[in-house]
């Protein structure tokens, strides 16, 4: 059974060579190729999982039987399996379900292109995930904001483009910090592997030796990743990137690759820093205004938006405020916070992107308000989908984002001096969500216009219905389940 | 002071030139030169690694005769860096410039701000 610590190098390895393949293929024989290797990566973490769980240890992958502090590592302990399989599943179900957007807008002759983008990102999340080197985490950004922009330009509009530059722009500044970070932290340290750098740096810190260079590396690493995933006041690559990109990217983008960030911020947070020495440094008192102030100014950029692409993204840039404030609260409850609503971000943001596609479908392509009334009843299921992921942002009970928010509010009620703080946001922004998300289900289930709606009913595809059912499956299954997910997610915290 | 100042005036120089290349990235308008900063933004941290990487007086990392000690040679490992960081920063660079090229055969401007607005007026004329 150790055989399958092999999974996470087994997927990595496959993901690339699956990328190598899929640019001489046809774009057919890509698309079939992207679909095996995410549901099999799926099931092989699911695999990894159930065997991590039984014996309840976590293991050091070396690969090429290098010790340290010369070879290169995987890390796998309870957390990293699950996170691959949900980033891989959403993946699937991501390129699933888009499939006729992207039909509309790749060229015939460049879809296989598309395909080997999604394989890049997908073993680049891999490797964010599983990396216990941090040069290799560095490498694996680049790879993952370079191919992230590719899943973006395909679609050939002018905003499109310049979305796709500006999110290069903006992903640069970040991986310029956060190398600078790696080598200021190298410098001191001499150590790539995460473990070493553990234990250097909490000798250094205990000494009181370069105790500049070690916070410029923690605030130079930690902005460079808050840049990349879009925290405030950087947020602002979000609602053209989001907005523009062909769903099945905006879903992998918002719900997947910031993601990916935020879990080796964790990952680096507990074993490059340890929370002690990250928690000492006074970082995470300027993640936790930011993160704040990120959900307010996203929520009412959302309220103030009229195209629903962009009104979708602002709100993602209010959840990535979530997070990092969950960083910012406390290294108990607050990570778990956080990392809850990472899961909960995945599952709930990539089906409103497909679905309000969907519905924009049924007005010809129209994405603004006003075109958009009535058109729940010409296109139901995508009604329904949208409905369903508006109800669990606004965090309604029974959906997996009722459960985030109490976890953010419990969180608060353990970290003194911002127990106010947190509920006061925690409450302005149910409220801001609520109206915004509220106004947009309430105008989809309007009294259809004629004039402006295409009088034949749509054709439902059947991809598109599978993928929505399933959305809300899981979302339903973490929200109700949920305690056991979150022991899960302690646990894995604890063994991290 | 100023003698920390001169004995590390190589990581001084880097970190300067690093934010040389910070705000003309984030700064100019004009894209080619955004990703020229991009590019001196890259080079300054492989300089710095270069530099702590480097001690006088010691090989190269590759075996020669009579030096059998370890501590005859220097670290490879930040040159491998450096190697590894200039094969990123070459391919961001030309993912940029296609990026450049494609917005300037549609728009016929590198500024980004007259980019911006054309693709808004083209936005509105199809809606």
């Amino acid at each position: 059974m150790s055989f399958c610590l092999n999974f996470p190098l087994f997927s990595v390895v496959a993901s690339l060579m699956c990328a190598v393949i899929s640019s001489v293929v046809s774009g057919k024989a890509a698309r079939v190729l992207s679909l095996c290797l995410t549901s099999i990566i799926s099931m092989t973490s699911a695999i990894l999982l159930f065997y991590v769980l039984s014996t309840g240890e976590t293991y050091t992958y070396l690969m090429g039987h290098f010790t340290h502090p010369w070879g290169n590592e995987l890390r796998i302990s309870l957390l990293e399996p699950l996170f691959s399989m949900v980033f891989a599943a959403v993946m699937f179900l991501c390129l699933l379900g888009g499939r006729k957007q992207l039909l509309e807008d790749l060229q015939p002759d460049k879809r296989n292109l598309y395909y080997v983008m999604a394989d890049l990102v997908q073993s680049s999340l891999l490797v964010l995930v599983y990396t216990n080197d941090i040069f290799t985490g560095y490498v694996f950004i680049e790879i993952c904001t370079l191919s992230s922009c590719g899943l973006l330009m395909i679609r050939q509009w002018g905003r499109t483009t310049l979305a796709a530059v500006r999110y290069m722009i903006f992903s640069l500044v970040g991986s310029g910090l956060f190398l600078l970070g790696v080598v200021l932290l190298y410098n001191i340290t001499g150590h790539l592997l995460m473990p070493d750098l553990k234990q250097s740096v909490a000798a250094l810190w205990e000494g009181e030796r370069y105790t500049v260079s070690l916070t410029s590396s923690i605030c130079l690493i930690t902005v460079g990743i808050a840049i990349k995933s879009g925290l405030f006041p950087c947020h602002f690559w979000m609602p053209d990137t989001y907005g523009f990109a062909t769903p099945s990217s905006s879903g992998i983008l918002s719900g997947l690759i910031s993601k990916g960030y935020i879990f080796l911020l964790v990952k680096i947070i507990f074993d490059v820093f340890g929370t002690e020495v990250f928690y000492a440094s006074g970082v995470q008192n300027v993640l936790f205004v930011f993160g704040a102030l990120g959900i307010v100014v996203g929520s009412v950029s959302a309220m103030k938006e009229k195209d629903i692409f962009r009104m979708i993204a602002f709100s993602s840039a209010a959840q990535i405020g979530y997070i990092y404030m969950g960083i910012g609260i406390s290294p108990t409850l607050g990570i778990l916070a956080a990392m809850y609503h990472i899961l909960t971000h995945a599952v709930t943001k990539p089906p409103l992107f497909l679905a309000a596609a969907r519905l924009c479908d049924t007005c010809d392509g129209k994405r603004h308000f006003t075109d958009l009334q009535g058109a729940a009843w010409a296109n139901r299921l995508a009604g329904v989908s949208f409905s369903f992921g508006a109800f669990s942002m606004i965090g309604l009970p029974l959906t997996m984002g009722f459960i985030s928010k109490y976890l953010f509010a419990l969180s608060g009620f353990h970290a003194n001096v911002k127990l106010v703080p947190t509920l006061i946001i925690l409450a302005i922004s149910t409220v801001l969500n609520t109206i915004y998300f509220t106004r947009t289900v309430l105008r989809i289930y309007g009294r259809r216009q004629t004039g402006n709606m295409m009088s034949l009913p749509v054709r439902q595809q059947p991809s598109f219905a599978a993928v929505a059912v399933l959305f809300i499956v899981l979302n339903v299954t973490a929200g109700v389940a949920a305690s056991p997910l979150i022991d899960f997610l302690q646990r894995g915290l604890e063994l991290f | 002071m100023l003698q920390n100042l001169w004995n590390s005036r190589i990581q001084c120089a880097a970190v300067i030139l690093f934010a040389i290349g910070f705000s003309t990235l984030l700064l100019h308008r004009n894209l080619l030169k955004k990703i020229i900063g991009m590019n001196i933004m890259d080079t300054a941290v492989y300089l710095f690694l270069t530099s702590i990487g480097y001690i006088r007086g010691k090989l190269a990392p590759i075996i020669v005769e009579g030096a059998t000690s370890a501590a005859d040679y220097v670290n490879p490992i930040p040159a491998g860096l450096v190697l590894t960081g200039i094969v990123v920063s070459v391919s961001v660079t030309a993912v940029m410039l296609s990026l450049t090229i494609r917005l300037y055969d549609r728009y016929h401007t590198l500024n980004l701000d007259e980019i911006y607005a054309n693709a808004l007026r083209e936005q509105e004329a199809q809606t």
